[in-house]
């Protein structure tokens, strides 16, 4: 029978079944930071119990950490706390981390790949919702609760109801300047915030094929902002060049490769749903409102809510405008900007870095503007450096950070001050979610970069 | 987990559609390493004012929806991240039920772990309770979980359907861990022979 490419990891990850229950599922890779998780080793110290198997964890500090002088203690005694909560919870349990003198560390969705922890064909959870990125692998992978970061600890197990199935076919070839970001962002903004809920998404294609590892993991990050239990790729030769050597990656390495090749949908492999999409006219793409779903071109204008037919989507837009401080019908490309964030496991990887650097290269951010530049990882930032990167962003006036998350959500001390509206390349424009009162517009490392520059938001296809 | 089988109590509204997890608790919130204390932070931004008085304008707010404990809202409440933090802090708050059209799925699935009843309605059935919760000063609702049933003392009723497992655990307030560790000879059977087979599974 034909079967599609999360039909063949869920089968090879079923423990028990039973009818009327849920799932019981193996999990082969828990990340684990330190925001949602000390919850759940205090439980399991509650209870008594132990993780079950360590050498399958793996930790590390990223939402809280601050991106400016490591040297420095932590000023927040708070983030402080759970940061040290997570050490010594490490080191209790015995769970391998990556802390913030580890040359390995980073985002959780960053170094999890670049250490080659995330392959084809396993199951990857994290207390955390972008998780989805390591679908990009052809992982099934997803974010889950405190209470069930404490379940895997101690089962190595999940009990999981299986999800329906999304097969998103993108088509045709992007115009130079439209990135991935803007592929995610269009079908976000095609199917809604919970256009993929009770889904795991398939993404495939000619577009998705010819996209790099960085790209796909992009794509798959945004998924959960569909609502989405997952998204995934199927992999090539893209995903196997890419972990070829990594260090976590098998040391029988071609055996797993033709193991991996088989992980594909197979030809009639039925889904729940399906959409075609023919990203041949895409323009880059900008959100407008504080859902990722309220989205246009960066050559069109900021919609009335009466554009929209259904009334909980017109409310919606209405309270966003407001929040937004926008006025319907106003271009985008008019709307001025003072802070501009290229960073995220969304978009901090070293060709985003690039695609920004190449714009920003001789310039110089406008006066009214700040900028940072975070990378994902210490792994990136060294690679950046050493293509001479950092001193492009920092003599066209843009910051260079330490790795983290940084203003993706504001936990450390980077945020946007009340009524600051900031060009972000990260994958949430929730109200104040890079600061009480901040003001967020999704968009591409290159518009990013771009809007920087010019203080508003710019069609970078114009320029390329 | 306290179990969940009969709850009467006041309804409040919170009337807009995708209210995400950064709402239900802003991530400023997020760095206490304790389960308990998060109610006094649920919908700060919305709640409270710029000088941290509570906001007049938010429904919630209003002295007739006091000590709610049942809350009605509109689709796809809980989106966006993971955070547990959301049904800690609602729970915290005094909440045990939530009413929607729809809701995200880490959230829905986190309700369960921490004893609230996450309920779907349709968007007609919500609209009306809104219009009576509205009409009628300290509305309250009962809901009875072992019945499925939904019910106000105006007589108004619904039929609920609650996934039978999780209906179960909520009634008996059972704790996962320990009922999937009842199933040790299959964990440790799947360890000895499919993983095995699985490329890269093992380190």
């Amino acid at each position: 029978m034909s079967k599609s490419l999360f039909e063949k990891i869920w089968e090879k990850h079923l423990v028990h079944e039973e009818a009327g229950k849920p799932s019981l599922i193996y999990i082969d890779r828990h990340l684990v930071h330190e925001v949602t998780s000390a919850q759940a080793f205090e439980g399991l110290r509650l209870s008594g119990r132990k993780v079950r198997h360590p050498e399958l964890t793996f930790a590390t500090m990223d939402h809280n950490v601050p991106t400016t002088d490591r040297s420095q203690p932590i000023q927040d005694p708070i983030s402080a706390k759970q940061i040290d909560t997570l050490t010594s919870n490490c080191t209790e349990f015995d769970v391998r981390l990556f802390d913030l003198n580890s040359p390995h560390h980073g985002i959780v969705h960053v170094i999890g790949p670049e250490l080659g922890l995330t392959l084809p064909g396993l199951t990857v959870v994290c207390g955390d919702s972008h998780t989805s990125t390591h679908g990009a692998f052809g992982a099934l992978a997803f974010g889950i609760g405190t209470s069930e970061v404490e379940h895997v600890l101690a089962t190595q197990c999940l009990q999981q109801d299986k999800p329906k199935t999304f097969f998103i076919e993108v088509n045709g070839h992007r115009a130079s300047g439209v990135e991935a970001k803007d592929v995610i962002l269009g079908i976000i903004g095609k199917i809604s915030t919970s256009g993929g809920s009770g889904h795991v998404i398939e993404y495939g294609g000619n577009t998705i094929r010819a996209l790099s590892m960085e790209e796909r993991m992009t794509i798959c990050n945004m998924s959960i902002e569909a609502g989405a239990r997952a998204g995934m790729i199927a992999p090539d030769s893209t995903t196997f060049d890419y972990l070829r050597g990594r260090p976590y990656a098998p040391s029988d390495f071609d055996a797993a490769v033709a193991q991996w090749e088989k992980l594909r949908s197979d030809p009639g492999a039925t889904f729940d749903q399906r959409l075609e999409i023919d990203v041949s006219t895409l323009a880059p793409q900008v959100t407008w409102g504080t859902n990722p779903s309220q989205v246009t071109s960066v050559d069109a204008r900021v919609p009335k809510p009466s554009d929209f037919s259904d009334e909980n989507a017109r409310k919606s837009a209405e309270r966003a405008l407001d929040y937004m401080g926008l006025a319907a019908e106003t271009p985008i490309e008019d709307i001025p900007i003072d802070y501009v964030f290229i960073g995220s496991c969304t978009n901090s990887r070293l060709s985003d870095l690039r695609a920004a650097a190449e714009i920003v290269k001789g310039k110089h951010v406008a006066s009214s503007v700040t900028a940072i530049v975070v990378p994902g990882s210490f792994e990136i930032k060294q690679a950046a450096e050493k293509e001479g990167l950092d001193r492009i962003f920092t003599e066209a006036g843009l910051e260079w950070r330490e790795a983290g998350c940084s203003m993706c959500l504001a936990m450390n001390p980077d945020s946007l001050k009340p009524g600051q509206r900031c060009a972000s390349t990260s994958n949430r424009n929730f109200e104040g979610r890079q600061g009480a009162g901040g003001r967020t517009h999704l968009v591409s490392a290159g518009m990013a970069a771009a809007a920087a520059v010019a203080g508003h938001f710019v069609d970078i296809r114009q320029h390329i | 987990m306290e179990a969940f089988t009969q709850l009467k109590g006041i309804v409040t509204l919170l009337d807009l559609p995708d209210v995400d997890t950064d709402q239900i608790i802003p991530k400023q919130f997020l760095k206490r390493i304790e389960r308990t204390g998060f109610g006094q932070f649920l919908f700060y931004d919305w709640r409270f004012t710029e000088d941290k008085k509570l906001n007049p304008d938010f429904e919630m707010n209003r002295e007739r929806y006091k000590g709610a404990s049942v809350l009605v809202t509109r689709a796809n409440f809980g989106c966006g991240s993971s955070r547990e933090h959301a049904p800690w802090s609602l729970l915290d708050y005094g909440f045990r039920c939530i009413i929607a059209p729809s809701f995200a799925d880490i959230f829905y699935n986190n309700c369960f772990k921490n004893g609230i009843l996450p309920v779907r309605l349709s968007e007609s059935e919500i609209s009306s309770l809104f219009e009576q919760v509205r009409k009628k000063e300290q509305f309250q609702l009962s809901i009875d979980l072992e019945k499925e049933v939904i019910s106000s003392d105006d007589g108004m009723a619904f039929q609920i359907t609650v996934d039978p497992f999780r209906r179960q655990c909520l009634l008996k307030g059972l704790d996962d861990i320990a009922l999937t560790l009842a199933h040790e000879d299959d964990i440790s059977r799947y360890e000895a022979t499919t993983r095995t087979s699985i490329a890269g599974a093992a380190l």
